[in-house]
């Protein structure tokens, strides 16, 4: 497992890949919240970083996919799976090595944002003045809801050996699951009841739980299982050749 | 018996790709395993790696059956898969170190090293894989195939699409590992086999259609026995049937003749025609059937 992740980590870091990612993110980030005018921290009285919490997810659903859309899906077309699958290592762990691989970058892309917590934390009156347990639980949602979307992403490329539709599968399945349920529980014919279980099926309703600054088992549990779930049916799916 | 292959089948939907193969590679020999495109070559080999599971039949490597699950099996194999897939975007040296660790090699620096002298690309050890030539990357794909000392090679279309000097090298590398190790090694190249191999399974549309060594398989075929003659002039041709044991002619002109034959007394039954008649022979050589020509005929056979 061990030479799996270190030969994926080795990739995202001799290409471009993870430079370019996680450039983006930031760059992405950096104009949302300081400089475009609609969200800019610094248009609005209060020190706080919220606007950061509500952004990401967004740029996630593109982002994570685009990132992941290789992990099986390259080496599908390269063949390179086939001579893998017949190493003395056993699938599961293949599966798992990747995506370790995956969240490891999804850590560090996420460790220079602390720089704009930084920022903040100054810019309060007095400096300090900002609630840093709320954002440690926002940061701890934040990996969870990326770390789904990886999960999400590495399925969606062990079903393919055609990255774009790798990447395309992968960005619907994070919308639907960051938003469809949230949407469809809003349809008029589930208001009776149902719209409290349908919301609690989405990401989106879990991640603001834990923005709240609670830190919820089962929004622990909730996310975990359904990165359980994913990398379950990628294990069937790398082990199903075709 | 390093390879024992029985009754093996296999079908994707309802197409057989192979149908009740059985043969055995024995310990230290060179199988070439010939066939056209199609034949079934690869998905056997899938099935003996463990990349595909068989529909009904068994595979032993070493008396032990291949299974998922066997690691010890797996470690005991190398394997070179058709078009030799790699991972272009990483340098030699460090594809074989992530290898060697997927292999749990011990002393992995010293066994890459002699690896790669092995294959001759410890000049190249520092570059891309991408950078390289189909030859070199070829040597890459078979020092990941020998880097963890397996004692059965499978090799998948060794040598398709290298040039003539590529070819010779490889070759020379195969013959030189299979001096210690058990290989199979696909191919539709007659020459190949002949050059490398003890022994040919020859296998069409998921049959096997000839199984020995290349002499066994053109004996087999029962074929006429021809010589090519050139004599010194022009003979005429009803004459020839004067020559012992002669059965049929071919004019080739310019005085070049094939005739047929009783197998035993042909050739000295030439040499006394061309003596009675005061001709000189120019040239004379037995036709021997070719690999290409047993491999057309057995595998013409069926289709």
């Amino acid at each position: 497992m061990r030479a799996i992740y270190l030969r994926e980590l080795g990739s995202y870091f001799s290409s471009m890949i993870a430079y370019i990612t996680v450039g983006l993110l930031l760059a992405v980030l950096g104009l949302v919240l300081w400089v475009f005018p609609d969200f800019s921290l610094l248009q609005t009285p209060f020190a706080s970083i919220n606007a950061l919490f509500e952004i990401a997810p967004m740029i996630f659903i593109f982002l994570i996919p685009a990132f992941t859309m290789r992990t099986f899906a390259e080496e599908r077309q390269a063949a390179t799976l086939e001579i893998l699958l017949t190493r003395p290592i056993s699938p599961w762990k293949i599966v798992f090595g990747k995506y370790l691989a995956t969240i490891t970058w999804l850590f560090i892309a996420l460790l220079p944002t602390i720089i704009y917590v930084i920022s903040i934390y100054q810019l309060g009156s007095p400096p300090g003045n900002i609630d840093l347990g709320q954002i440690a639980a926002s940061y701890l949602g934040l990996f969870f809801l990326g770390a789904v979307f990886c999960a999400v992403g590495v399925f969606a490329s062990s079903l393919t050996a055609n990255q774009i539709v790798a990447f395309v599968m992968a960005v619907f399945l994070c919308f639907l699951l960051y938003y469809g349920f949230y949407f469809m529980s809003k349809m008029a014919s589930f208001t009776s009841g149902l719209d409290g279980i349908i919301e609690s099926l989405g990401i989106d309703y879990h991640y603001h739980s834990i923005s709240r600054g609670v830190i919820d088992t089962r929004d622990l549990m909730y996310f975990i299982c359904l990165i359980g779930l994913c990398l379950t049916w990628t294990w069937v799916s790398i082990k199903k050749r075709n | 018996m390093a390879i024992e292959v029985s009754n093996l089948s296999k079908h994707f939907g309802s197409q057989v790709a192979v149908n009740d193969v059985s043969f055995q590679v024995g310990k230290g020999e060179i199988l070439g395993f010939l066939g056209p495109n199609g034949a079934g070559k690869t998905t056997t080999m899938r099935m003996i790696t463990g990349y595909l599971s068989s529909d009904t039949g068994e595979i032993t490597i070493n008396g032990t059956q291949v299974s998922e699950e066997n690691h010890n099996i797996r470690a005991s194999i190398g394997y070179l898969p058709e078009n030799n897939p790699l991972y272009l975007d990483m340098y030699v040296r460090e594809y074989l170190s992530y290898v060697a660790r997927i292999y749990k090699i011990k002393h992995p620096k010293d066994r890459i090293k002699e690896v790669l002298g092995m294959t001759g690309l410890t000049s190249e050890s520092h570059k891309l894989i991408r950078s390289l030539s189909k030859g070199y990357r070829q040597r890459v794909g078979l020092a990941q195939a020998i880097l963890h000392d397996p004692e059965v090679l499978i090799l998948d279309e060794p040598t398709s699409g290298l040039d003539p000097n590529q070819l010779v090298e490889i070759r020379q590398l195969i013959r030189t590992l299979g001096k210690e190790k058990t290989i199979l090694l696909s191919t539709h190249i007659m020459q190949e086999v002949q050059a490398l191999c003890d022994r040919v399974v020859i296998i069409n549309n998921g049959l096997i259609v000839g199984d020995g060594n290349i002499q066994m398989l053109s004996d087999n075929l029962h074929n006429k026995y021809s010589v090519n003659v050139t004599f010194s002039r022009s003979v005429v041709d009803q004459t020839l049937s004067g020559i012992k044991g002669y059965e049929t002619h071919e004019s080739l002109g310019g005085n070049r003749y094939i005739i047929t034959g009783t197998k035993d007394t042909l050739n000295e039954s030439i040499f006394d025609f061309a003596i009675s008649k005061n001709l000189k022979i120019l040239e004379m050589s037995t036709n021997r059937d070719s690999v290409e020509n047993i491999f057309q005929q057995l595998t013409n056979k069926i289709s």
